[in-house]
């Protein structure tokens, strides 16, 4: 139980602190960049990114509108603005080739809430406490939201998105927003089940996820061979079901790439792994040749495939 | 855990496929009659003194369009424009002025109109004489000191369309007998809901408010006709000459001698209510 409460211990060693957390600072270092940037405007007076997430303008010229809010707009039966139309182009080609819900790992800023959720969690050996919903949970949302879209004519989800509203939040200086925002996703994400928000309820989450089901930029347990079986990785994943597939596939002839489309993209399995089992790859690399042979490691791979 | 069980996995059963879409359907309706309820509470509650930005549709329409990105506020050059924070009663997170605390300053060029990407504010208003976004209503007019017999006057000047959304209407002071009383009078169809004269208005609270068009506005019944401008149109009266019988008004008396005089105006001289 202490070694599940502590994942990467042995990456830590083997690699150094700064190499097995290498991608979680990559990670809220682009985070942070994504609220910087909106603030740069209105803390120094030079425009860099107006806007929010929701829809924003970059420098006068990029537009970027997300693509689950144009859609909802587009099933109440109002077509955008053509800026808008491209923005959400823009932002669906760039998910397509950058893997769907590296929104919810590199972007969304409810994910340090989560992550910090998960983690208190993982401490606490909270993992297995509170509500369990079904992975295709989300997706029914998500459903419902299209529904509801369609039914009162609105873009249903912007009522009550805590996505942007965090957000909208933090860079219109609403900060007492931002707190209960924060607090309520924090306390949801902490004692109603583990990632119950991003991973179980968040329609957001589950459009990208989508997305994730063809997108290009994909990891992959490409050195499956030398996994050792310390269970570090699935310790960290935000969505841990997706690792079996291609970790241990071995027996089912399945590629190392980790096609669902519920992975995140996010790197905690690259940071944690000892033996740097994972690497990000792309979607169609996905043959048993690309598999690297097992190198210098004293334990065989086919032993642990029984 | 790890090790994964191909054959419960792979092979979906009638009974567990229909009790998981059961279940599932069941789940999504009630989480979207939620959602929607939620919805349908938020959209109905703009409050009147909350007004939209230049150019912003009609609330159902600018609820399907709008993101609540705010670029509409970031380019408005005098802040009016702000978003509505959560737990005001305007939809959280879309754009809003409160006229008295800054109006809008109706710049030719309406760069919010411009930033907006989504059609939430109709690119299709050029010219922000024509802009609607409410009229102007002197709804504490028995507060305003022009109806005092004063001549406050600073509605009607700091007007941007002086003479034309708001006029002075003359009429007799009846309190003093001898002066006038100019009541600030606005036209719905030049005002453009921008608050210039709600913010002027001197009085603590003030007298003229900009209020939305359903709020502000009386709407006559499709049936109703004004006689006198179906007689222009025809260019004769409608009645006359078709046997139409007249019956005398209430209190009107005929002179014994025959039918009284008609007047310029239409009426009868002589004729007492």
């Amino acid at each position: 139980m202490s070694k599940m409460q502590n994942p990467g211990a042995a990456a830590v060693e083997q690699k150094g602190w700064l190499a097995a957390h290498k991608w979680l600072i990559l990670r809220r270092l682009s985070q942070i960049l994504f609220i910087a940037a909106f603030l740069v405007g209105p803390l120094t007076g030079f425009w860099l990114v107006k806007g929010t997430l929701a829809s924003s303008m970059t420098l006068d010229v990029l537009p970027l509108t997300d693509p689950f809010i144009f859609l909802q707009s587009l099933v109440t039966g109002h077509v955008m603005e053509t800026n808008a139309i491209i923005g959400a182009v823009i932002v669906a080609a760039a998910y397509f080739l950058l893997g769907g819900r590296v929104f919810c790992s590199w972007v969304c800023p409810v994910n340090i809430i989560s992550d910090t959720a998960s983690w208190l969690r993982r401490k606490l050996g909270w993992k297995k406490t509170g509500v369990r919903l079904d992975r295709s949970t989300a997706l029914w949302t998500m459903g419902a939201v299209f529904v509801t879209s369609a039914l009162t004519g609105t873009i249903a989800w912007e009522f009550v998105n805590p996505v942007t509203m965090l957000h909208r939040a933090i860079v219109f200086g609403a900060f007492a927003s931002v707190g209960l925002v924060s607090g309520a996703l924090f306390l949801i994400e902490l004692v109603g089940g583990d990632r119950i928000w991003c991973s179980r309820l968040c329609p957001v989450g589950a459009f990208y996820g989508l997305l994730g089901k063809v997108s290009v930029l994909k990891v992959s347990a490409s050195k499956r061979k030398a996994c050792n079986d310390c269970m570090d990785c699935y310790a960290v994943c935000p969505e841990s079901h997706v690792i079996s597939p291609a970790l241990k596939g071995e027996k089912d002839n399945r590629g190392p790439i980790i096609l669902s489309g519920d992975c995140t993209n996010c790197g905690r399995c690259l940071d944690v792994c000892s033996e740097d089992v994972f690497e990000f790859s792309l979607r169609t690399r996905n043959k048993l040749d690309d598999v690297r042979p097992n190198e210098g490691s004293a334990e065989d791979g086919t032993q642990r495939a029984a | 855990m790890a090790e994964k069980t191909p054959n419960k996995k792979n092979k979906v059963s009638r009974r567990d496929f229909l009790g998981d879409a059961a279940k599932g359907v069941c789940g999504a309706g009630l989480f979207g009659l939620a959602l929607g309820s939620v919805v349908a509470e938020a959209e109905g509650k703009l409050p009147a003194d909350a007004i939209r930005p230049p150019g912003a549709t009609a609330e159902a329409d600018f609820l399907s369009a709008c993101v609540r990105c705010g670029l509409c506020v970031r380019d408005c050059p005098y802040d009016t424009l702000s978003l509505a924070d959560m737990g005001s009663s305007v939809v959280s997170g879309t754009p809003l002025f409160v006229a008295r605390t800054i109006p809008c300053e109706m710049c030719d060029d309406i760069p919010c109109v411009v930033a907006c990407p989504t059609g939430a504010l109709d690119k299709s208003l050029t010219n922000i004489d024509d802009a609607k976004m409410g009229i102007a209503v002197l709804v504490g007019h028995e507060t305003c000191l022009n109806f005092q017999g004063l001549r406050c006057d600073v509605c009607y000047r700091v007007c941007p369309l002086i003479e034309e959304a708001i006029t002075l209407e003359r009429s007799a002071n009846e309190r003093t007998g001898k002066h006038a009383i100019f009541i600030p009078t606005v036209h719905s169809d030049k005002c453009t809901g921008c608050g210039k004269c709600e913010h002027a208005c001197v009085l603590e609270k003030t007298a003229i408010r900009v209020l939305p068009e359903r709020i502000a506005l009386g709407e006559l019944g499709a049936h109703y006709r004004w006689g006198w401008v179906e007689k222009g149109n025809k260019g004769e009266s409608l009645i006359e000459g078709q046997g139409i019988i007249d019956l005398p008004d209430r209190g009107y008396n005929p002179e014994p001698s025959g039918f009284p005089e008609k007047s310029a105006t239409g009426g009868y001289k002589g004729f007492k209510p």
